[in-house]
């Protein structure tokens, strides 16, 4: 089974974390993810930069600048990952925009990721349509599992068919914005939230966007399995270097 | 074979909607609506009103009579740059605005690069006591000083794009972001043919009137409904597929599609994206378009600020796949010199954009009764501290 899949079987709330690899240096990939795995974390999402994030705010545009400015590239960020097997055990998802993967070629990036160790992909402007008709199978060949978006403003039928085509968990995505936008939660995404629970799909939901500590961690996972903090941890890294990821993720769990 | 866009929203491999889910019901309710809207006799008739009492359309198609002589064939001029706010870009703005308006929108965003299509869009914001923000690179505020201070008079809110490049690129990031964060009071009025069906072809529809009258005015003056050749710059490709539009499947008139060379296609600094592109994503849509072997975005050179864009509308890079156009590159200074001989001879000062589409007479010949309709696209004065440096008036 797929570590996602065994990972969302745990009795637990999910505590993922997303970084853009590159940064701050070209060579912190490796030694983030380790440190993020020591400091209890769940699942991270490691995002591949690129020039023209249409979904991202300006912290996680920020920071993908600078790691391309750093040098990292696809070629490179697979030769970053490939002995992380060998002391990471906890679920890696790739997260980038669809050009670079374009590019790389789908079925070279996804043979890549299965050879690598990697567990699932984000593609946040893979439609779910283009997903099912042209790519599933190939996804599918490697033991991937690719996971989409839901927003408020996305339709209750729409959700029944993401959720059909899925095979991991639903990346909620809390307000209508970009990532780093918001911080903390209202009525409206609680209700949000709760609608979405009493709709018992097949795939567990895990938020993500507005979530920046403990507070918001709890508001999040009140009605779903997990969530995802992305920009607020980018910010710490940014102020506290490396060094100083696991007093960041102890305030999450305390 | 046709050559329009297929219900699937793909111009044979090219176009489709590559958006985060954040974008789709934004995107989703405009391609529900938007065909049904166009097709409404009030708005037919609102939007061909004010093409006639506000836009001045139609615009002339002139015979240029010394240009002809000189290049030994018939050179009609579509004459946009006569058009209120002076280019194509303003019969866009007005469909949109009417659509959005029906969609019960009231906010508008835009992007702008060099100016154009943010005057034309705050113009009609205007017109319509709209909210209108139009994002503009950082760079482009510095170097179109004049068209931001316009948009400022018309009315609007001037936000600078300071992510990336700080160009055109970036600023429809940060309108796409935008409208991400604001998705029900918001219409984004795209300036091209560019982003997520339904936009290419709704902008390409609004743009059809210019070869809807080429077609009557040939009538008129040649007595047939066909050119020979219909000839356009491409940035984006918003006048290119307004002059093209009523002829994509008519294979009898062979369209020329004359893309930014820049310093040169192989200089580094260019905009060539026929020669120098690759099929990629932007913005929302499966095109050709110009980025590392890595798939990054990479920043495209003209002197000409409405011909930088790195990608070409999916209509487009279709035309090119499938050869139905022919595609010419031309370099800044063969466009600049296009640009004055079109003074001299004719009294016309043109935008530097449409000099590109004028410089194809000098390598490429024609029949002596060939006949060759130009887009004028635009109007040079937006441009005259371009010229003034180039040829040190």
């Amino acid at each position: 089974m797929n570590r996602i899949n065994q990972k969302l079987q745990e009795n637990k709330k999910i505590v993922s974390i997303y970084f853009t690899a590159g940064f701050p240096l070209l060579e912190d990939t490796v030694s983030i993810i380790e440190k993020l795995q020591r400091a209890g974390v769940d699942m991270i999402e490691i995002g591949l930069p690129f020039s023209d994030p249409l979904a991202d705010g300006p912290t996680i545009q920020g920071s993908s600048t600078i790691a391309l400015k750093n040098g990292m590239t696809t070629h490179k960020l697979f030769e970053q990952l490939k002995d992380i097997r060998k002391t990471v055990s906890i679920p890696l998802i790739i997260m980038g925009y669809f050009n670079p993967v374009l590019q790389y070629g789908v079925e070279t990036f996804c043979a890549k990721c299965a050879e690598t160790g990697i567990d699932g992909l984000i593609i946040p402007d893979l439609p779910v349509d283009v997903y099912n008709e042209e790519y599933k199978t190939i996804f599918e060949r490697y033991g991937l599992v690719n996971i989409f978006l839901i927003t408020p403003q996305t339709s209750e039928e729409r959700i029944r068919y993401i959720d059909s085509v899925s095979n991991g968990f639903i990346y909620m995505v809390s307000s209508a914005s970009t990532t780093g936008a918001k911080s903390g939660f209202g009525t409206e995404q609680t209700d949000y939230f709760k609608r979405i629970a009493n709709m018992q799909l097949k795939n567990q939901q895990i938020v993500g966007f507005g979530i920046s500590n403990k507070e918001t961690f709890e508001q999040a996972t009140q009605f779903t399995k997990g969530a995802i903090i992305g920009s607020a941890f980018i910010k710490h890294l940014s102020q506290y270097g490396v060094q100083n990821i696991n007093e960041f993720i102890a305030e999450i769990l305390s | 074979m046709s050559y329009h866009v297929n219900e699937k929203g793909y111009y044979g491999e090219f176009g489709g909607a590559y958006i985060p889910e954040m974008l789709y019901a934004n995107v989703e309710e405009l391609r529900q609506h938007y065909l049904k809207i166009m097709d409404e006799p009030s708005f037919k008739e609102e939007f061909h009103q004010l093409l006639k009492d506000y836009v001045g359309r139609p615009s002339p198609l002139y015979f240029a009579k010394r240009l002809s002589e000189k290049h030994n064939t018939k050179i009609y001029l579509k004459r946009e740059d006569l058009n209120h706010t002076g280019a194509h870009k303003i019969n866009n703005t007005i469909g949109q605005i009417l659509v959005a308006k029906r969609l019960g929108k009231t906010r508008i965003i835009a992007e702008t690069g060099a100016g154009q299509h943010g005057v034309a869009t705050a113009t009609v914001c205007a017109l319509m006591g709209l909210e209108c923000i139009v994002y503009m690179g950082e760079v482009d505020i510095a170097r179109q000083a004049p068209n931001v201070a316009r948009m400022k008079m018309l009315g609007a809110t001037v936000v600078p794009a300071t992510s990336g490049s700080k160009t055109l690129k970036d600023a429809t990031n940060e309108a796409i972001r935008d409208w991400i964060n604001n998705p029900v009071n918001t219409h984004y009025i795209i300036g091209s043919v560019v982003g997520p069906h339904p936009y290419p072809d709704m902008v390409a529809r609004l743009q059809s009137v210019v070869s809807e009258e080429i077609q009557q005015q040939l009538l008129e003056k040649e007595g047939t409904t066909k050119p020979d050749y219909v000839v356009a710059c491409v940035g984006g490709g918003s006048n290119a597929a307004g002059v093209y539009y009523h002829f994509l499947d008519d294979t009898d008139v062979k369209l020329i599609a004359v893309e930014a060379a820049g310093k040169g296609i192989h200089s580094g600094e260019s905009a060539a994206t026929s020669v120098l592109g690759k099929e990629g994503i932007i913005h929302g849509s499966k095109t050709l378009l110009m980025q590392t072997d890595d798939g990054q975005i990479t920043e495209p050179y003209s002197i000409s600020a409405g011909l930088d864009y790195p990608g070409v509308g999916p209509m487009h890079a279709h035309l090119y796949r499938s050869c139905r156009a022919e595609f010419i590159s031309i370099t800044d200074d063969e466009a600049m010199k296009a640009g004055l001989e079109l003074c001299e001879l004719e009294g016309i000062i043109p935008a530097i954009e449409s000099s590109h589409a004028l410089a194809i007479f000098k390598d490429k010949k024609f029949k002596k009764d060939d006949i060759v309709v130009v887009s004028l696209s635009g109007r040079g004065d937006k441009d005259l501290n371009t010229y003034i440096n180039y040829f040190n008036l």
